[in-house]
């Protein structure tokens, strides 16, 4: 838990250091660090949100007005998503995720399985470049260079955050 | 093609005409940033502003013209946003007035073209046609500015609604199911996205 939270919270100081400010989310306890610091954060806005294809929305209107913004979602969130990518590809808007997976390495609840494995394939079809975190020390890299090709390759990227990296939940 | 019954939407409070009613509620376009939601309401925003660069239209990713202009609304405290949606589009995502609810920007209005159709794909009728209320789901949403404009001696209430700066406004606008001006805009998210930061950012 340690060790979680110290990377949890190099994250966000990454991300607000690269001038990330609208934090979106639907919530999930893979994010959790990332969520308090966002609602504590009187520089950034924390926008929690009824289902994660607002957040794609939410990301193309933050760009429009030249600002940042991530969106948190676990794994069963990328497949809400699927249409609302059609505004970032058509559109060449900037957009990073990060995705907290479940239905992954070690996971014990079935429901998880169909949309977990499906994540990568999925975004990738919809022109989301996809990196995966498998270990602590991977994260703040895998994260920095996902923002580089974000917003300054002005692509959309999303970061599995694994359960190797996150650790499977117990039932 | 769906048969149209305009007499059961006059009935029902669908009586003003869009092409008339959303120019005289949005007064001065130059006022705002536009994000509008897929058909009826692009092209009634695109007529209305000659498809300026400060207007954002939509003609795909259904439900996301509110979400879009939340994000916009955030990012420009300065400026006055404007989302113009269609009942149909927002009932795709209705969820998204929640959201904007919890937040209630200050700078961010709502304006929803309702017709109680689908417009575009032949004037089938939508659930607000079936009794389903989107300022009461609005309302209920936690949006404490709300309004219904049905009748011309309405706009001007409905128009101040959209300028002030209290908080979130969300004004539903029910028009008679006729089509909205025909406008040939730019249909090239990428352009519209260029054209669109570019007057806004520099």
């Amino acid at each position: 838990m340690a060790e979680s939270r110290r990377w949890q919270d190099e994250l966000y100081d990454l991300l607000r250091r690269n001038n990330v400010t609208q934090f979106a989310y639907v919530p999930d306890a893979g994010h959790r660090i990332l969520i308090d610091r966002s609602l504590a954060d009187p520089g950034a806005q924390s926008v929690a949100l009824t289902t994660e294809e607002e957040g794609v929305a939410l990301m193309a209107g933050a760009d429009l007005g030249g600002a940042r913004g991530v969106l948190l979602m676990q794994s069963s969130g990328a497949g809400n998503c699927v249409n609302m990518l059609s505004l970032i590809k058509g559109g060449h808007f900037p957009f990073l995720t990060l995705v907290s997976m479940r239905g992954d390495f070690g996971e014990g609840n079935p429901w998880q399985f169909p949309m977990g494995q499906a994540v990568e394939p999925i975004l990738k079809e919809m022109g989301v470049i996809v990196v995966r975190a498998e270990r602590p020390d991977e994260v703040i890299p895998t994260v920095s260079a996902a923002i580089t090709m974000a917003f300054q390759g002005v692509n959309a990227v999303a970061v599995l955050l694994t359960q190797k990296l996150l650790g499977a939940k117990a039932f | 093609m769906a048969e149209i019954d305009f007499a059961a939407a006059a009935a029902n409070g669908f009586i003003l005409d869009r092409r008339t009613a959303v120019p005289a509620l949005i007064g001065r376009h130059q006022d705002f940033l536009f994000v509008t939601g897929l058909a009826g309401t692009a092209r009634d925003i695109a007529a209305l502003t000659q498809d300026g660069t400060h207007i954002y239209t939509m003609a795909g990713a259904m439900g996301g013209a509110v979400m879009i202009g939340l994000g916009l609304a955030l990012a420009r405290p300065d400026k006055r946003v404007l989302a113009v949606t269609g009942d149909g589009e927002l009932l795709m995502n209705v969820g998204a007035l929640a959201t904007v609810a919890i937040l209630n920007p200050a700078n961010f209005a709502v304006l929803c073209v309702d017709n109680g159709h689908y417009g575009e794909t032949g004037y089938q009728k939508s659930h607000t046609s079936l009794g389903v209320d989107l300022e009461k789901m609005a309302a209920g949403a936690g949006i404490e500015l709300t309004r219904t404009v049905g009748a011309e001696s309405e706009l001007a209430e409905g128009a101040r609604m959209l300028r002030d700066g209290n908080g979130t406004a969300f004004v539903v606008l029910k028009v008679t199911p006729t089509d909205p001006p025909a406008y040939k805009r730019n249909f090239d998210l990428a352009a519209c996205r260029e054209r669109f930061r570019g007057a806004l950012l520099g």
